[in-house]
């Protein structure tokens, strides 16, 4: 039930766009059709389940305050946290090159939807933002932290079939021009995430 | 990402030259990095509840943007060409680091509040953009008027939001150092049989999205060539 849990709130009350804005660059900028947008965020699921993972394997076998005791007791005052951007980055990036090979060689159908958009992922804040979000609360085991990888990518890739949906549509309707594009799209974002924030408080 | 790659190459000019001053001059308007090239949006909307938390995030983002575009313009001929992103990535993460350590050390509680946003300054596609865009063509000299012309053209942007949203919302300004200051007289207020009452739309996240889409609106109205159609 925990994980269920973790899984809706990730989609629903914290979603990484309407929540926190977390990879908006890429949300505006791919939004245009919904083909691509669909691509782009089953990539960002992909992404988001394979480097929060390992970032907390990482966080608690490596970076955390006492974490290396597993390799010599004397190393129980060794506290890397300060490392953990460079070295959350670093796994994200290499991870990203990583599964953009695997894909290509074992599957390459996939890779002929997700192919362009992975090398995109790199920089994409929403996930460095789950890495982040995974340090700073703590789960207590890496189902948790995987559950919560998986559901923020269903919640990025919701809302960006949704917004692609709508500027699709919106094409045919009469937008004062300088509002055209960019404008209206964070204008919907944001009644967009004034419907999502009745979500908030839901515990199942 | 909407970048124009401009080629300049100075020779010995003043500080001030006409290109360095639309260098510093164009990000502020016509190319602003979040109203008109779409970059580094990511973080600016997240933290502009109050007017403190988007001063410290300017300047930190501002830091990173010269440092970073500096480093880079130095490396620019030794960096190969197919590692070029993992190398900015270090080179951005190593000074974000540096902020972090900063903030969490002068100001625990605004670092406290920015949370995660901090750390998200390494993706935040400003920084990449310009340096891919910019200083990885150009000499340190005019990387570092692009730096602070994009980190100023993301600060203002990142202040009017946070000023609006703070006003409307908390009917009161904050500033580093100073603390919230409320300037509306505590009678006005519904609660103390006044006629004023907080929007707390204004603080909630999605009302940054639309006071951008204002902004983005009335800067296009003002100048009609940046009309998409």
């Amino acid at each position: 039930m925990e994980y269920f849990n973790i899984f809706v709130k990730g989609i629903f009350v914290e979603n990484m766009i309407f929540a926190y804005f977390l990879g908006m660059c890429s949300y505006l900028a791919v939004s245009k059709t919904v083909k691509t947008a669909n691509g782009l965020g089953l990539a960002v699921i992909f992404v988001l389940g394979i480097t929060v993972p390992i970032n907390y394997l990482l966080e608690n076998y490596v970076l955390k305050e006492g974490a290396l005791t597993w390799l010599d007791p004397t190393f129980a005052t060794v506290d890397l946290s300060f490392l953990s951007f460079i070295m959350f980055i670093a796994v994200i990036a290499s991870m990203v090159q990583l599964v953009e090979m695997i894909v290509e060689k074992f599957a390459p159908a996939l890779y002929g939807a997700l192919g362009i958009f992975l090398p995109l992922i790199a920089v994409n804040c929403s996930i460095l933002g789950g890495a982040l979000f995974m340090q700073e609360r703590q789960y207590p085991s890496i189902g948790e932290a995987t559950t919560f990888g998986l559901g923020s990518g269903v919640g990025w890739w919701l809302a960006i079939v949704a917004i692609a949906a709508i500027r699709e549509k919106i094409r045919y309707s009469n937008v004062p021009a300088p509002l055209q594009g960019l404008g209206i799209t964070y204008i919907i974002t944001g009644l967009m995430g004034i419907a999502f924030m009745s979500f908030m408080g839901i515990e199942i | 990402m909407g970048t124009e790659n401009k080629t300049i190459t100075p020779k010995r000019e003043s500080l001030f030259s006409k290109k360095n001053r639309k260098l510093l001059k164009d990000p502020l308007g016509d190319s602003n990095p979040i109203t008109i090239q779409v970059l580094g949006i990511c973080s600016a909307l997240a933290i502009t509840v109050q007017l403190q938390q988007a001063v410290i995030m300017s300047l930190s983002v501002l830091f990173v943007m010269i440092g970073g575009n500096v480093i880079v313009s130095l490396l620019r001929n030794l960096i190969p060409d197919r590692i070029r992103i993992i190398v900015q990535l270090v080179i951005i993460a190593s000074l974000v680091i540096i902020v972090d350590e900063v903030l969490k050390a002068y100001q625990p509680d605004i670092s406290e509040k920015l949370s995660v946003f901090v750390g998200l300054i390494i993706t935040n596609c400003i920084i990449m953009g310009r340096l891919e865009a910019f200083a990885l063509a150009n000499k340190p000299g005019p990387s570092v008027f692009d730096a602070i012309g994009n980190g100023m053209g993301y600060a203002w942007v990142l202040l009017v939001v946070s000023i609006v949203r703070e006003i409307f919302g908390s009917g009161a300004i904050s500033l580093p150092g100073m603390g919230q200051v409320k300037f509306l007289p505590q009678d006005w207020f519904i609660s103390s049989g006044g006629f004023y009452e907080n929007n707390n739309l204004m603080i909630l996240p999605p009302m940054a999205l639309v006071v951008v889409g204002i902004i983005i609106w009335i800067q296009r109205s003002r100048n009609e060539a940046l009309i998409e159609d």
